[in-house]
């Protein structure tokens, strides 16, 4: 009785103005990036007016180009690659009795998740330099196998959740009614993790659109993804024209994690 | 038939390695092998245009700590790397308690709201952090450059003359970080605060305890594992941040990444930069055995 009408035990002083500033903070500097790469004029702070000069001259720049398309490869063919080996991986970490080197197993597939990006990025160089010396080698594989690999665990996480909640009896009875192991898992195993394998190759490719760090390192000299073209940039002066790539990557990004969100929601 | 009835667990104990081979050879080869080199270059001597020269030398361990006078072989400590040290790890600690002051807040708000809106809430924490880490940092930088909307607006409004320089120092390596890792720690305090069983904070009141009381002596405690958790998310990709300093530091306030990248350019010294890297994984390894040893911790005490 002691406490009056109306009092809400969950309240607490200034949490909700707080909150609100976060995401002001949050959403605030992404909105003006996006907003200023539409403006008319060449300053970033003081709008002249809409125009999509920006993406056009952007468009036009070969340099973009030839890095949007090496980014996108990238993203496709490593997020494929993680992908496909997270999913065998999944199948047989989930689902079983403890086994032996179970925790040596996940250390190594969540590697990429525990070590700081730098120090990965500097054993890649140092490796590929070693391999570069004794081969000669010196093409575009490297970013290729680097970018695979540091994708595996962000591929392997939705799949494994996937795994985790869904029956084993299913694929039991399939297997009781003759269905060879290949047929069960392509009947029944594979139609059922579905959702998770393309929420895992979405956030891979995310991941690997959005590398920075191990790109920067691992790249041979002219090689450059959308990321590191705009990173080398940061020494000009920045226009518009940064903004727009920035904003064509948003677009990108977000689209994939709504949808990834969307699956997410209709499995629970 | 012995054969028939043996087979099953057979290929049971050997198909999970054979599953599991794409992920580790890809694995071993392209990420967690690659450190024994590190470490094994971090004892050799550097070779004079980058690279190294295979003979055993201890002189890089030495170097990151300490440096010889190239003129009397005097022994003193490697001022400019500690300096880069001490802003690592002044920058990672503030922003990870900056980012608590914002994060809890926000991960109560969220778990506060009713059930069917808090995905949502989340969701928009998540977007931001699943974008571009560049693109997010590029976004602060054209905030608080000079020539940026915030010191535009408040020159328009008369309140200062010139404009403030934020870009370049060690406040706006903080503000990128907190900025860019800030979801990280939003997360797993919702994840604890989400599963809080409130009836504990009515509780709380019935004992007559104001609402800081409870939020001190209830909520905080209960929430700890996630705090906890949150603060080490934080915490470790602040240390090894590398492309934050970069931008926003503008080259002359480094951080340890920053220190390492150096030596394998222009410093053309990978020896060093080998053990600057060991040593960052080693701080990094450390807070992660803390975490454990600190959640194991909580599962025995508060309950």
């Amino acid at each position: 009785m002691a406490e009056p009408k109306g009092f809400n035990v969950k309240k607490q002083h200034g949490f909700t103005t707080i909150a609100v500033l976060c995401f002001l903070l949050l959403y605030t500097p992404i909105i003006l990036l996006v907003l200023y790469s539409f403006n008319a004029g060449t300053s970033i702070a003081i709008w002249e007016g809409f125009s999509w000069r920006w993406y056009i001259s952007t468009w036009g720049n070969e340099q973009v180009k030839e890095a949007a398309l090496l980014s996108l490869w990238l993203a496709i063919v490593s997020s494929a690659v993680a992908t496909s080996v997270a999913v065998l991986a999944a199948l047989a970490t989930t689902r079983r009795a403890p086994y032996k080197g179970q925790t040596v197993v996940f250390a190594i597939i969540n590697q990429p998740l525990m070590v700081p990006e730098i120090v990965t990025a500097v054993a890649l160089l140092i490796f590929f330099a070693l391999i570069k010396n004794y081969t000669g080698y010196t093409g575009g594989a490297y970013l290729f196998i680097a970018h695979s690999a540091f994708c595996v665990p962000f591929a392997y996480m939705p799949i494994r959740a996937r795994l985790q909640g869904m029956d084993l009896t299913l694929e039991q009875a399939a297997s009781d009614l003759y269905g060879t192991p290949l047929r069960v898992f392509r009947k029944v195993t594979l139609p059922l993790l579905w959702p998770g394998i393309l929420a895992g190759a979405m956030l891979a490719f995310v991941i690997s659109l959005d590398d920075v760090v191990i790109t920067e390192f691992v790249k041979a000299a002219g090689q450059d993804t959308l990321p590191t073209y705009m990173l080398g940039q940061l020494r000009r002066v920045v226009t518009p024209e940064v903004n727009a790539i920035s904003t064509v990557l948003l677009a990108i990004s977000v689209t994939m994690v709504i949808v990834y969100f969307i699956l997410n929601q209709r499995k629970n | 038939m012995a054969n028939a009835t043996h087979r099953p667990s057979f290929t049971e104990r050997h198909s999970q390695w054979v599953l599991l081979a794409p992920a580790l050879t890809l694995l071993c080869v392209a990420a967690f092998g690659p450190l024994f080199i590190v470490a094994i270059y971090s004892f050799l001597t550097p070779g004079d245009y980058g690279g190294v020269v295979w003979k055993f030398s201890t002189e890089a361990w030495f170097n990151v700590f300490a440096e010889r006078d190239i003129f009397d072989e005097t022994i003193g400590f490697a001022d400019a790397h500690l300096a880069i040290f001490w802003r690592s790890l002044r920058l990672a600690l503030i922003t990870t308690v900056v980012a608590f002051l914002f994060g809890f807040p926000t991960a109560y708000f969220i778990a506060t709201r009713p059930a069917h809106q808090r995905n949502l809430w989340m969701l928009l924490i998540m977007v931001p952090f699943w974008t571009n880490l560049l693109i997010r940092t590029f976004a602060i930088m054209e905030l608080i450059r000079n020539e940026g909307v915030v010191n535009t607006l408040l020159m328009g409004l008369g309140i200062i003359n010139e404009p403030i320089q934020m870009l370049y120092t060690d406040f706006a390596i903080m503000v990128g970080m907190l900025y860019v890792y800030l979801p990280l720690m939003v997360l797993p305090i919702y994840a604890s605060l989400e599963r809080f069983d409130f009836s504990l904070v009515e509780a709380g009141y019935d004992l007559y305890a104001n609402r800081l009381k409870v939020l001190r002596k209830v909520i905080l405690p209960v929430t700890r594992p996630g705090i906890v958790a949150g603060s080490i998310l934080v915490l470790i990709p602040a240390l090894g941040a590398y492309v934050t300093p970069r931008v926003l530091g503008g080259g002359k306030r480094m951080m340890l990444g920053n220190l390492i990248e150096l030596q394998f350019g222009q410093g053309r010294n990978w020896p060093l930069g080998a053990a600057l890297a060991m040593l960052l994984l080693l701080i990094v390894m450390a807070t992660m055995v803390f975490y454990v040893r600190a959640a194991g911790r909580e599962g025995g005490g508060h309950g």
